[in-house]
Formats: structure tokens, C-alpha cells, sequence
């Protein structure tokens, strides 16, 4: 496929491994990758097994269905749950456990809940089905936002008054900070999250630089994309610059797309504080729906439980999503929690450090110690 | 669901806000009101897709020169290994 296969050359991979080696000397660096898409790329393409063993990558805690606290996947369900309700759902949220089951059980025990690919397949469910009330779960970061956005705009502008979306859209930047205020990571930069930049571009991550004393380099989600973030990290860090860069320059502008973000402020507003899974509240990372899109507003019109629910004893998502720990150093990793049966949200979204570790990075570090080479 | 898919424009409907995108053979319905901005989409440009969005256009010119500076440096490698291998 064009744009995906020319970034996968094998050629071109080994030429900036050299460099990332010649670069790291043997002096250590720690960076972490934000997004869930890199973290999915990073395991199963094998890249930390390619990367010289004191260039260490730590996963960060941008995959949206990762961070959605067990009390909003109750919320969702009690929604689903309600008579008449058809619920429509990214299938990622469909197997993240809340405090009694998932969504996928609530429709087995007889909810009406709907798989969807885009939110404007759950507004044409709702004008193909007038006699039923169609919630959309909106979940991610700014990526998904706009879209969240244009499709309420539509149900506005069409008139299609059984529709509403249950918002759990969160922004990028508080957790990033919240990261780099968390006494118990050290960190030497940051690959900047590719398609959320797309919407909000590069200019919200000024302050990691100017503030914090980190580079970060927006990359693509390719593997040479990464690669080549790190050299371009590692050059900063060499040449004595501490800036945000764009290795994915094909996509992001430093401006972002205006019209989405557009699109993001007629819509919605923040939250004065939202709870992540494992980062805790953090304030004003979330959005909710303005106050003249009330009529859509699911979290208005049905009853929500709004209880705030512990993560079980033994789920370590919350170090998993911080970078504290490994997928693997998880107590329940690979044996009570796998993709099949998740105790935690890591191990549910295919960007989830735990599932993709889970589904290609056993084998790779298998590979690795039978090779005889590093193992983490 | 944040992975995105690279999508050629094959058919645009400006009124609609949206497009026929070919992806990898496949051709699919998507909306454009996003990229609707005064440097405007084509038939034949390549676009981001994310959730039945095109997201951002891709610029050819930028995608081929990272690919360019990632030659170069294989060639500098491929180089200075040649060099490597003369000198024994």
C-alpha cells in the first residue's frame, strides 16, 4: 500500500539503527512513545529488539480506550441497558471490563448494542430507526473529536432528534504533563503522537521543551517513522537543542487543521476534571458537550451511576500507562489477564501496551533470547 | 482505533461533504468537511482516513523527502561499510 510499505523498507531501517547506535554511544536514554498507535507499531515490528540495549522505549498512556476509568464503562452500560436504547460502540470499547461485565455482555443479556465504524453509521441508525433513541459511546483524543463533532453538527442541522453521543473524549496535553510531573519517571523525550497532531499540531507540546527541558518529534506510525524519530531525538540531545520537531511532516502541520479544531470548540467544552485510569483526575482533560447541544447529550437525558470504581487489586494498567512498568512485569500479565479475558483495559485495545505485547512481542523477545540477544 | 489509513480521493461531492476513496482496492464512502479549506482536495490527492473522516491530506512532496534522507543515510553507511571493507 502506498505511504505504508516504503516506510517498512528494511534497508532504510538498518541504515538508522546505525545511526541511533553511533548516536547513544553508551550513554542511556529513556523515551517515551505517547501514543497507542506507536506502542501497537513498536511490538509488532519488533522495534526494541532492533534498538541497541541503552535506548529504551516506554510506553505512554495515549490509547483512549486504555485510559477510560471502569465507572464510565458502568455508565455506558447502564446507558445500553436502558429500554428502547440502541447503543453503538468503537468495537475496542466492546471488551473493556467495567465492575460487572462488558458491553458485549450487556448485549447478551439483551441490550440492543451495535458495533460501528464511524459515529455518522450510528446517526444513520438513528434516522433509519425514528422509534429508538441511538447513543454513540465518543471515546479518543482529538483525533476522533472532530468527528464526534461534524457528526453532532449534522444531527443538529438534519434535525434527527434521537440521537446523542455519551462523551468521553479526553486531550493529549494534561497527561503529557501530568507525565512529566510524575515524580517517578525519567524521561529523555518524547515521540510526539502522529495523528492527534494531525488535529492539534505541534504547537500544544511547546512547553514540554520550553518548560520541561524535553525534545519531542511527532513521528508517523511506520516503523522507519520511529526509527527515525529516535535518530532525530538522539541528534537533538547530541547537538545540544531541546525542541519539537516533525519526522511526520507528511501529515502534520505545524498549525494542526484548523477546521477540526473548529469543529471541537462549536461542539464541545472542558470538563473542570476527568479521572484517567491510572493517572487519576486530572483537570480540564476532558470534553463534554456545550450547553446548546444539551438535547444530545446523553449524559443529561438517561440515568447515569456515576460511581467511581477501583481497579481490581491485582491490574497494574495504572504503572503500565504511567511507563512504570513493563506489559510484562504486570503480576497478572499473560495468565489471568490475556486479550481473551482482560482484567484491565491495557490488554483490550489492540493499541494497548499489553495486548500488543501480548499478541507479537512475546514472540520477538522469545526470538531475541534464543538468539541469544536482549530480552527487554 | 487511532490507526489511520493512507486513501486516494477517486470521486469528490463538495455539496455533500464527501468523497469515494480508494483504499488498497477497497472503495469507500467518507466524509471531507475537514479538509473543505482554501487549499481545497482534488481527485487523485491522497488523504489520512480515521473513523469514516479524511483527516489530513498527505503531502507528496514532504513524504518523499523523508524517505530521500533515510537513502542518504543508507548510502553514507553503504559508504563508509565499502570503505571499511577496502581497508583489509
Amino acid at each position: 500500500m502506498r505511504f505504508v510499505d516504503e516506510y517498512r523498507d528494511p534497508t532504510g531501517a538498518r541504515s538508522l539503527v546505525r545511526e541511533i547506535t553511533a548516536l547513544a554511544k553508551d550513554d542511556h536514554f529513556k523515551f517515551m512513545e505517547v501514543c497507542g498507535g506507536h506502542t501497537h507499531t513498536i511490538y509488532r515490528h519488533g522495534i526494541e529488539h532492533v534498538l541497541p540495549a541503552n535506548v529504551e522505549l516506554v510506553h505512554g498512556p495515549g490509547c483512549p480506550v486504555c485510559v477510560i476509568p471502569m465507572g464510565r464503562v458502568d455508565d455506558a452500560i447502564a446507558v445500553a441497558s436502558t429500554p428502547g436504547v440502541i447503543f453503538t460502540s468503537f468495537g475496542d470499547m466492546m471488551r473493556v471490563p467495567g465492575s460487572s461485565g462488558n458491553l458485549l455482555e450487556a448485549k447478551a443479556r439483551g441490550a440492543d448494542v451495535r458495533f460501528v465504524y464511524s459515529p455518522l453509521d450510528a446517526l444513520r441508525i438513528a434516522v433509519e430507526s425514528p422509534h429508538r433513541e441511538v447513543v454513540f459511546f465518543a471515546v479518543g483524543f482529538e483525533t476522533t473529536a472532530p468527528s464526534t463533532a461534524l457528526t453532532l453538527l449534522r444531527a443538529r442541522a438534519e434535525g434527527v432528534n434521537n440521537f446523542r453521543a455519551f462523551c468521553n473524549h479526553v486531550t493529549i496535553v494534561p497527561p503529557i504533563r501530568a507525565i512529566l510531573e510524575s515524580p517517578d519517571l525519567r524521561l529523555d523525550g518524547f515521540i510526539g503522537p502522529g495523528h492527534v497532531s494531525t488535529v492539534v499540531g505541534n504547537r500544544p507540546y511547546r512547553f514540554v521543551a520550553e518548560r520541561y527541558g524535553k525534545p519531542l518529534v511527532t513521528a508517523g506510525f511506520e516503523p522507519l517513522d520511529i526509527l527515525q524519530a529516535i535518530a532525530m531525538l538522539l541528534r537533538q540531545i547530541r547537538s545540544g537543542r531541546c525542541e519539537i520537531e516533525n519526522q511526520y511532516a507528511r501529515v502534520v502541520r505545524d498549525e494542526g487543521n484548523p477546521r477540526a479544531l473548529q469543529a471541537i470548540a462549536d461542539v464541545f467544552e472542558l470538563r473542570p476534571h476527568f479521572e484517567w485510569r491510572g493517572l487519576g483526575f486530572i483537570s480540564q482533560s476532558a470534553l463534554k458537550l456545550r450547553a446548546d447541544f444539551a438535547a444530545f447529550d446523553a449524559e443529561l437525558h438517561y440515568d447515569i451511576p456515576g460511581v467511581r470504581v477501583a481497579d481490581p487489586k491485582a491490574c497494574q494498567c495504572g504503572e503500565v500507562l504511567k511507563g512504570v512498568i513493563k506489559p510484562w512485569e504486570c503480576k497478572v500479565f499473560g495468565t489471568a489477564c490475556t486479550p481473551e479475558t482482560p482484567i484491565g483495559t491495557c490488554m483490550v485495545s489492540s493499541e494497548g501496551a499489553c495486548a500488543a505485547y501480548y499478541n507479537f512481542g512475546r514472540l520477538h523477545r522469545d526470538a531475541a533470547v534464543a538468539l541469544g540477544r536482549r530480552a527487554t | 482505533m487511532c490507526v489511520g489509513m493512507p486513501g486516494q480521493l477517486v470521486e469528490i461531492f463538495v455539496d455533500e461533504h464527501a468523497a469515494i476513496v480508494d483504499v488498497a482496492g477497497v472503495r469507500r464512502r467518507v466524509n471531507v468537511g475537514l479538509l473543505l479549506d482554501d487549499e481545497g482536495i482534488a481527485v487523485g490527492d491522497w488523504v489520512l482516513i480515521h473513523v469514516g473522516f479524511a483527516m489530513a491530506k498527505i503531502d507528496e512532496a514532504e513524504a518523499r523527502d523523508s524517505l530521500v534522507a533515510i537513502e542518504e543515510l543508507a548510502s553514507v553507511y553503504g559508504d563508509e561499510l565499502a570503505e571499511l571493507m577496502e581497508s583489509d
